[in-house]
């Protein structure tokens, strides 16, 4: 009875193994081949050596590097908004406003259940009044991206806070004499550093693969350029696109381990982009 | 600015003066917060729930509504609804083959953490990258194609279909699966060896721990997510304007089209009753899914 039982788990173990290497080839296949070949595509020399070309010639585009530069900028702003807005309210909410905590997390997991077309339906007059009265940059975009990274940013920092006795740590520096200030940027910031990173990587990513805002709002941003320019020349727009690809895998790459370096039980949630339902935002 | 200096403001006026005044003060802190998601995100639903009702004159009308009827809206939305339920079950299906295959393995392993990774990355970054990925492999200029070419398999033969529906709902596929991933692998942890040996030792087989144990349990979950990713297709817009530039055949193209029309025909009422329509069944499938993720929950 015993031995057939183990038998019985042999082949099955087996077949899983088998049923395993199957699926991950095929993943393999499916998910590394289109990425080889945007470098493969993108290093073609005309008789079919490899060159650089491409890539050399990206300077060449001052539209492109204009935009490079733009969505650059604008994840700068955007995550430093970001955190500017998020951090002292949460703090505070968790603190003073407890009975708000629900509010706000309904707000900020909001732009989730809001297709980023139907909010750039919204913003579209709004963006008109801003171009006419204060300012036509495309630098503007950064309002509109604080709300679309929030739902992800707060994930983020919510696990952050979650982690540390927010209240405790607080008091304890308040009856020392500290300032608000003091206790939010010496006490609060450096015990959720790990948080405030993941959810500036995030936005980061997030802003640099942005295009249905910025398109519609008739704003060259970098994916924007990066179809415009593929109608023209795909080499250099493939050569692009896989280096904001690549830039991308390296943030969030990033995040999974700096997370799972600090806190090992708590790295998965983190590279799920925070906690609670996951979302996707790639389309 | 003035949301970093808010918390000391709020200090400095706040400490207790009289019971009511200091509760009154501490929402002075929670102010610029508000404040700027009332002006970026709940004034521009606002907008366009208000704005749906409205015509060019700013006369109240019925008439966006009445205008969904027409006959490119119309198919627009059977367009989009086929698109997402296709990819969304077809990544459903390949997406839970994949997390099951990662969670039989070892859990702090480093297949597992790579391949969680590279899914956040492929389900959160820019459609049009991916989009371009497939034009570089498969696309008429690509090496798969090349080589199929050579080899005598000319999958263009009928026409470039990449640049159709059906090479939309491929690239879609490329977010979708690792979406899957990630939504469905909690589920897949929460699954318990015990379970199995349970069933082996009341002489069930695998079919019996599948049929009546793991799939029942799993079931919802499974559901769950075949609605987010359906609201995930739902309401992309990058990837399909990055490959298919003429004619909009999915939604979100209708709405940009008809905000701000290249012919000058921009109708902003009518955009606007076209996303109140993909408001509503994506919030529809959104609230499914929470029930779903609920009922899950109690298992899992």
């Amino acid at each position: 009875m015993a031995v057939a039982m183990r038998s019985v788990q042999r082949t099955r173990r087996i077949k899983l193994q088998v049923f395993r290497i199957i699926v991950f080839a095929l993943a393999a296949v499916f998910f590394l081949i289109p990425l080889a070949a945007m470098v493969e595509f993108s290093t073609r020399g005309i008789n079919g050596e490899r060159t650089l070309e491409y890539w050399t010639s990206i300077v060449q585009y001052p539209d492109m590097i204009k935009a490079i530069i733009a969505s650059v900028q604008l994840a700068l702003i955007t995550s430093v908004a970001m955190l500017v807005l998020l951090v002292p309210t949460m703090v505070w909410v968790r603190l003073k406003l407890p009975q708000l905590s629900r509010i706000v997390e309904f707000v900020c997991l909001l732009p989730l259940t809001i297709p980023a077309i139907v909010l750039v339906t919204g913003l579209f007059p709004m963006y008109i009044w801003l171009g006419t009265n204060v300012s036509d940059s495309i630098l503007t975009l950064a309002f509109a991206y604080v709300v679309l990274v929030l739902p992800y940013c707060y994930r983020a920092i919510d696990a952050g806070l979650g982690a540390i006795d927010v209240k405790t740590l607080s008091e304890a520096a308040r009856s020392l004499g500290a300032s608000w200030l003091t206790v939010m940027w010496r006490v609060i910031v450096p015990n959720i550093s790990n948080a405030i990173l993941n959810a500036t990587l995030l936005s980061v990513a997030l802003v640099l693969g942005e295009y249905t805002v910025a398109n519609v709002l008739l704003y060259s941003n970098l994916q924007v350029e990066l179809v415009h320019l593929g109608r023209a020349n795909a080499g250099v727009s493939i050569a692009v696109a896989v280096a904001s690809l690549m830039f991308a895998f390296v943030l969030l790459v990033g995040i999974a381990f700096v997370g799972g370096r600090r806190r090992r039980t708590q790295s998965e949630a983190v590279t799920n982009l925070g906690k609670g339902p996951v979302q996707g935002s790639a389309g | 600015m003035t949301v970093a200096g808010t918390p000391a403001v709020a200090t400095r006026v706040g400490r207790p003066l009289l019971g009511g005044r200091r509760f009154s003060l501490d929402w002075v802190g929670v102010l610029p917060f508000f404040a700027y998601v009332g002006i970026f995100l709940l004034l521009p639903t606002a907008v366009v729930g208000i704005g749906a009702f409205f015509n060019a004159d700013g006369s109240f009308t019925l008439d966006n509504y009445a205008h969904l009827s027409r006959s490119y809206v119309f198919k627009a939305t059977i367009t989009t609804t086929l698109l997402s339920l296709v990819t969304a079950l077809g990544g459903a299906f390949f997406g839970a083959l994949l997390a099951y295959a990662i969670v039989t393995g070892n859990p702090h392993g480093m297949l597992r953490r790579l391949v969680v990774s590279a899914s956040g990355v492929l389900a959160q970054f820019g459609g049009v990258t991916l989009a371009f990925a497939f034009i570089a492999s498969i696309g008429s200029a690509g090496f798969v194609y090349l080589f199929a070419q050579s080899h005598g398999f000319d999958y263009y033969a009928h026409g470039i279909w990449l640049f159709e529906l059906s090479g939309v709902a491929l690239v879609y596929l490329y977010f979708q699966i690792p979406l899957m991933v990630l939504v469905f692998l909690p589920a897949l942890d929460g699954i318990k060896p015990q379970w199995r040996e349970a069933t082996e030792s009341l002489g069930g087989n695998t079919w019996h721990y599948w049929r009546y144990i793991a799939g029942p349990i799993l079931f919802p979950s499974f559901i769950g997510a075949v609605l987010l990713l359906f609201a995930n297709s739902f309401s992309a817009y990058a990837t399909v304007n990055a490959l298919i530039n003429q004619g909009s055949p999915v939604l979100s193209q209708q709405i940009a089209a008809a905000i701000s029309s290249e012919v000058g025909a921009a109708e902003p009422g009518f955009a606007k009753a076209i996303a109140i329509e993909m408001i509503v069944i994506v919030t529809v499938v959104t609230i499914l899914y929470t029930l779903l993720q609920r009922r899950t929950a109690r298992w899992l």
